[in-house]
């Protein structure tokens, strides 16, 4: 494969797009797919046959507000429809050179207006299954220029220069990372890909797999060229069917068209990925425990230093970035890291996508300037919390996170400004929460989650979690005390700071963050036996409270 | 070193093969481990202490190591599931939104708890930690097919139906 050879299949598959007049675009993705997007799919293809009008029907990834789907995007008019049905096909393929169809026509232009799509630019557009969809849009001519005009050095320094930080939640500068493993010594090198989404309530990386695989490898092989690896993983969850199966057909895709394999573009580089399945493990998104679990062993993590910089997988030189951080590098060595550099806030750079779901009117992938208030992007891109609640919390960096009061919505995102705050940027995921959930309860939930998911290699995670889960379910019961209170503290600091891995170190966070903003719940629970959101049922110490057992 | 050959199939059944060949696929490697065993699962529906053995004398890998990983990772199953699955997501947006009614009220219809299958081996009542549907919150799976924003009356409807069968 040559440059001339990619503008040339380029060139030929926008040919191709010419010869029809409209596009039909379905969203496929899984939420608009668990709503018949398949069938509604084959009864526009089954219009569109029969209707004499040039028309193209296409599926691709999420478009984003998914809670209005199944969605349909009708392109040049870029008309996009909500909620349609399998029934509505033959109106909307009628309506086609025309008036749009009016009831199912959805005005999101406050949902999109406050985005800047740079992960998410393929999302809806392409078809995730065609490579040619992808090269179309500028895929795989940054992994061509990078090979046949750059050093790895210069690569490395273009993505220093953009201030990319990694994605996956920790925030550590991209270009740093890339610069260390490739001064490692060592003939073999690894690139991997952390695809295990483990986060309860993200979706980000599975909608990027999903709906523009090519991205992910194109990044993964770029980031191998300036590494020096020439063999590279993606861990990808095994409760991701549809991601598996998309990114194995794009690197079948990608090999045939000699952009994995041996001597890429006619240069000696060599590169090609394999996908490892995880097996349902939370602890295998911390680096070395991922690396235990791709080669085949338990996945508990190891003590740092060794970083895995230095000695990872089978104890070689090893790069592991999230899907999202591959998923920007396509860009970020297309326009120039300036670019990229420009956006976003002071020491936060770029776009961040982020799920927003729960009790919000707009639920979906967002994808949004670094530095944005949380306010915009819950009630003007979310629109809000539904009418009849109020607003509580809301919730980022999933159990490693904390949870954001309504009082500190106008600070902007970033990673330091929501560590600050007592959570983290997490991978992205965002659920908000209005006045029938109660705070103490959401801890105990995250609580739970990380008791069930330590790996139990050391002490103060496996028993630590396990005794604030016991303490927390006594406060939602109605037995808890002040001391239980003042040794949940004392526990949480001592979790927090002994720990081994991420998982332990960041598992006191909900804790700490709803004790922090709403500490007035935990005292209404014990000492007048309340719960405000009526979701704790407190009968065992209080039998006037009629309430269900819900929790 | 002498060329190592692989032991002999446990059966003639064919899903043995269907094993093999992931194996073999990877050269026998010890770190071929969880693909297996997820071959296994896919093919037999559980994990039983006759795959487990067999896998871990193919890969070379000790049975305490096997056992291990079959044991960590929450996707593995060592019981046979039931005729049909119902699998209600536990991720933060589905709790937020009362998967935990849905849960309860599941656990009430067949009398078994999450993770459970009824007696008569018709359905197995399993939890997620997320599938990855947060913004369809709250989500089932009925065998695998995700629906969302369930209410408890169209899980019990579901769960009846296949009682019925």
């Amino acid at each position: 494969m040559t440059i001339e050879e990619l503008e040339q299949i380029a060139k030929n598959a926008r040919q191709e797009q010419e010869k029809f007049d409209y596009e039909v675009k379905v969203c496929m993705d899984l939420a608009c797919a668990s709503q018949g997007a398949g069938e509604l799919k084959d009864a526009l293809e089954k219009a569109a046959q029969s209707c004499g009008k040039k028309v193209c029907v296409r599926r691709t990834g999420c478009m984003g507000p998914c809670s209005h789907g199944p969605l349909v995007r009708v392109d040049p008019e870029e008309t996009l429809y909500h909620h349609v049905k399998q029934a509505d096909a033959p109106a909307i393929v009628d309506s086609l050179g025309g008036e749009p169809v009016k009831k199912l026509a959805c005005d999101l232009h406050e949902h999109f207006d406050k985005q800047v799509r740079v992960v998410l630019e393929n999302a809806g557009y392409i078809d995730p299954e065609k490579i040619e969809d992808y090269i179309a849009r500028d895929g795989y001519k940054a992994l061509l220029t990078v090979l046949t005009e750059m050093t790895p050095n210069g690569v490395v320094h273009r993505v220093t220069e953009s201030g990319l930080r990694g994605r996956g939640g920790g925030g550590y500068p991209t270009g740093l990372k890339w610069g260390t493993v490739a001064k490692a010594k060592g003939d073999l090198k690894y690139v991997v890909c952390n695809g295990d989404e483990g986060d309860p309530g993200a979706f980000m990386d599975r909608s990027v797999m999903e709906g523009d695989p090519h991205r992910v490898i194109e990044g993964m092989a770029i980031a191998a060229y300036a590494v020096g690896a020439s063999k590279g993983f993606i861990y990808v969850r095994a409760e991701y069917p549809v991601a598996v199966s998309r990114l194995t057909t794009a690197l079948r895709e990608a090999r045939r068209h000699g952009l994995l394999g041996n001597g890429i573009c006619n240069t000696p580089f060599n590169f090609d990925v394999e996908i490892r399945l995880g097996a349902g493990a939370f602890v295998c998104g911390e680096e070395t425990a991922l690396i235990a679990s791709i080669e085949g062993k338990r996945g508990t993590p190891k003590p740092r230093p060794p970083y895995p910089a230095s000695s990872g997988l089978w104890g070689k030189p090893t790069l592991i970035n999230n899907v999202e951080t591959y998923a920007n590098i396509a860009p970020i060595v297309r326009n120039g890291g300036k670019w990229f550099h420009d956006m976003g806030s002071e020491r936060s750079k770029g776009t961040k996508v982020f799920a927003l779901t729960g009790k919000i009117a707009t639920t979906g992938l967002v994808e949004v300037p670094m530095g944005i208030k949380l306010r915009e992007i819950i009630e003007v891109i979310g629109g809000g919390v539904p009418t009849g609640h109020k607003f509580k919390a809301v919730q980022t960096g999933g159990p490693s996170g904390g949870c954001i009061p309504a009082e500190m919505l106008d600070i902007g995102v970033s990673y330091d400004a929501l560590l600050k705050m007592g959570s983290i940027m997490g991978s992205g995921g965002m659920i908000v929460m209005d006045d029938t959930s109660c705070m103490v309860n959401v801890a105990r939930f995250f609580i739970e989650f990380c008791m069930t998911e330590s790996c139990g290699k050391c002490i103060p995670c496996r028993a630590g979690t396990a005794q604030m889960y016991n303490l927390l379910t006594r406060i939602c019961t109605g037995a808890g005390t002040m001391d239980d209170l003042a040794l949940l503290e004392d526990l949480c600091s001592t979790v927090k700071e002994t720990s081994l891995c991420g998982l332990g170190q960041t598992a006191p966070n909900p804790v700490l963050s709803t004790l922090k903003y709403f500490r007035n719940e935990y005292l209404e629970h014990i000492l007048h036996k309340r719960c405000r959101a009526g979701v704790c049922n407190m009968e065992a110490i209080n039998s006037e409270t009629p309430s269900e057992v819900t929790a | 070193m002498p060329a190592f050959t692989p032991p002999p199939l446990p059966s003639e059944d064919k899903r043995w093969k269907i094993v093999n060949g992931t194996m073999r696929k990877n050269g026998f490697a010890r770190h071929a481990l969880i693909e297996t065993l997820h071959t296994v699962q896919s093919s037999f529906g559980y994990l039983d202490d006759e795959s487990i053995r067999f896998v871990a004398l193919t890969l070379r890998v000790p049975l305490s190591q096997a056992y291990g990983v079959a044991t960590f990772y929450h996707y593995f199953t060592l019981k046979p599931p039931g005729r049909h699955t119902c699998t209600i997501c536990a991720g933060t947006a589905c709790y937020i939104k009362g998967a935990d009614k849905l849960i309860a009220a599941a656990e009430k219809k067949l009398c078994i708890k999450q993770g459970q299958t009824t007696p008569d081996g018709q359905i197995s009542l399993m939890t997620a930690r997320c599938v990855g549907a947060c913004s369809r919150a709250p989500v089932v799976l009925y065998d695998g097919e995700v629906r969302g924003e369930m209410t408890s009356e169209q899980v019990l409807g579901q769960l009846e139906g296949w009682a019925a069968e």
